[in-house]
């Protein structure tokens, strides 16, 4: 024992030595191992956004188009102006109607895959699941503009069936409608509920994992129909999960400012105002105010869901 | 509602939701064949393989993907080397403000992309940062961290504390005992980690529309083309290229976590 410590030592004293000096004091190695990703995180990202912050209270000169360096709240104060409030409503109306529409769609598929699939289709649905999750962002949109484009495959499906007609009344409807379904909020709609519904699925499936059989036997046998077992203890025991998810599609919903811009009308959404104030306009203390609105509301949003105990769900 | 058995209803909503999911992504493979130049006409006119010699002699498209993969790389790297760190620390003791630097790891994800662009832009102008190939890896590292992070942890959850006294009570200092005994135990999640965050990077558009200034990224030269579109059958091959290029780290790291997936279900 003492020779095979002997020749370890006398082999790499130094690392040895090293490694002694951390196993006395684990409060060094702590912050040895925790020194580079706080630096990181802290100088780059949390220094960036203060940076944001900061810009926010300034405000630019409207005739010169230059910042003027004073604290102001004046740039927050034209967040409330009509044109933009408008933009933070139609945002937030956007990001929980696709929140919606994704437990809607997502439920079924991860009460199957979570309670029924087995063995193969266990694998089968997790793939089925994870792929299109990570398929790239921007491949996504452009099939649906393949599909939405009024030459494209929806428009021949619905011609097949003689169903054009139910289109055509559709897109008649103010605000919904447009002059193609690529043109039209409805269009952004869907795309936003494909792209992002996949983040819901995995959630609710993890909390439907975790409902025990027997309490779903017990609600039968106590006369429950299986709409009110549903109702009573399958859905209150899945809305963590529910809501977990919905972090996910809310969130990105919000601060997602390509979609809108490739399918849908030309009015905007938060992220599209955050880059074209940057951008075009110079804007820089708007934009950054803009910014500030999805981190308040996810901010909101994110105490809410930990008060309902979605955070045990993810 | 039978235990066992799935009723009709459920089956039915579940098998539209999956091919809503995969029916779009198909149409990508069958466009990049077809011989229409101008518009999206359904159904194709004609099959043909020629736009992919086309897109194959297009040096834009290589030069694009040179710099994604560039960027992926460094990013992923980086990333490992953060979070396998911040999950070495917050798994193996408790201190004060844990919770703290859980938060921050996931923070860059949680909050819009377009929060975290417009953060790093304004930093980079305030800095006097000029726009380079590493200040893209800086916005990539920063967000690819937490899918480290988050596999990083998990293992170490499972891995027992007692294995690592063992090999210290054998003679093995701390680094013998993080080359032969942690890293062994912790590799598949670190290369499942490690394709994850490429994947991730390799992907991303909206926080590097702000921190790449003129360079062009594969998703960056992509959205060019659906915003302004030059030569579509171009884009239809690259679309489909990327598709197939992000299918195998997925199925890379579901081969490598396969085995431990009963485990990690208990875990969560």
């Amino acid at each position: 024992m003492s020779a095979a410590t002997d020749t370890l030592t006398a082999r790499d004293g130094v690392s040895t030595r090293l490694s002694d000096t951390l196993w006395r004091r684990p409060k060094l190695l702590l912050v040895l191992l925790l020194l580079p990703p706080v630096l990181w995180l802290g100088i780059i990202y949390l220094g960036s956004l203060f940076a944001l912050l900061l810009q926010s209270f300034f405000s630019i000169d409207h005739f010169s188009g230059l910042i003027n360096y004073e604290f102001t709240l004046r740039t927050y104060a034209e967040l409330f102006t009509p044109a933009n409030f408008d933009i933070i409503v139609r945002t937030v109306t956007m990001a929980a109607c696709t929140t919606l529409a994704s437990a809607v769609i997502a439920f079924p598929i991860a009460c199957y895959a979570a309670r029924f699939a087995k063995g193969r289709w266990r694998a089968v649905f997790y793939l089925g699941i994870m792929m299109p999750l990570w398929s790239s962002y921007l491949v996504k949109i452009y099939a649906w503009k393949l599909i939405l484009a009024k030459e494209g495959i929806l428009t021949w499906a619905l011609e097949g069936l003689h169903l054009n007609w139910l289109l055509d009344a559709y897109l008649a409807l103010p605000v919904v409608g447009g002059n193609s379904l690529s043109v039209s909020t409805t269009g952004t709609f869907i795309v936003f509920v494909y792209v992002w519904m996949p983040f819901m699925i995995l959630p609710i499936q993890a909390a439907l994992e975790r409902v025990p059989v027997s309490m779903l036997e017990a609600s039968g046998d106590l006369g429950a129909r299986p709409g009110q077992t549903f109702r009573h203890v399958l859905f209150p025991l899945a809305l963590p999960g529910i809501v977990a998810g919905s972090i996910f599609t809310f969130s990105l919903t919000l601060g997602d400012y390509i979609i809108p811009q490739i399918i849908g009308t030309s009015r905007l959404f938060i992220g599209q105002a955050v880059y074209q104030h940057q951008g075009i306009a110079g804007n820089i203390p708007l934009a950054a105010a803009f910014a500030v609105v999805p981190i308040v509301i996810m901010g909101v949003y994110l105490y809410i869901a930990k008060r309902m105990g979605a955070f045990d769900a993810l | 509602m039978h235990s066992d058995r799935a009723s009709l209803g459920l089956k039915i909503a579940a098998a539209a939701g999956l091919l809503f999911l995969h029916l779009p992504i198909l149409l990508i493979f069958v466009y990049a064949f077809t011989t229409e130049e101008k518009s999206f006409q359904w159904p194709p006119p004609g099959l043909t393989l020629k736009w992919f010699a086309v897109t194959w002699n297009r040096p834009d498209v290589w030069e694009a993907l040179g710099l994604s993969v560039k960027v992926a790389s460094i990013s992923t790297v980086i990333a490992l080397i953060l979070g396998s760190l911040c999950a070495a620390a917050v798994s193996r003791t408790r201190f004060f403000g844990r919770e703290t630097i859980s938060l921050l790891v996931i923070l860059p994800i949680a909050l819009p992309g377009v929060v975290t662009g417009i953060a790093l832009r304004s930093a980079f102008s305030i800095a006097d940062i000029p726009f380079s190939t590493w200040t893209i890896v800086l916005g990539h590292a920063t967000f690819c961290v937490v899918i480290v992070y988050n596999n990083a942890v998990a293992r170490f959850r499972r891995t027992s504390g007692s294995l690592i006294e063992a090999s210290m009570d054998l003679g093995a200092n701390m680094f013998q005992t993080l080359r032969h005994v942690i890293l062994p135990n912790i590799a598949t999640a670190l290369v499942v980690g490690g394709m994850l965050a490429f994947a991730l990077s390799f992907d991303e558009v909206i926080v590097t529309t702000f921190t790449a200034g003129q360079q062009q990224t594969l998703p960056i030269w992509m959205l060019e083309e659906l915003v302004r579109p030059r030569e579509r059958p171009v884009t239809n091959v690259v679309a489909m290229v990327v598709v197939l290029v992000t299918m195998l780290p997925i199925l890379g790291a579901y081969y490598l976590t396969r085995g431990t997936e009963a485990v990690a279900g208990q875990g969560k």
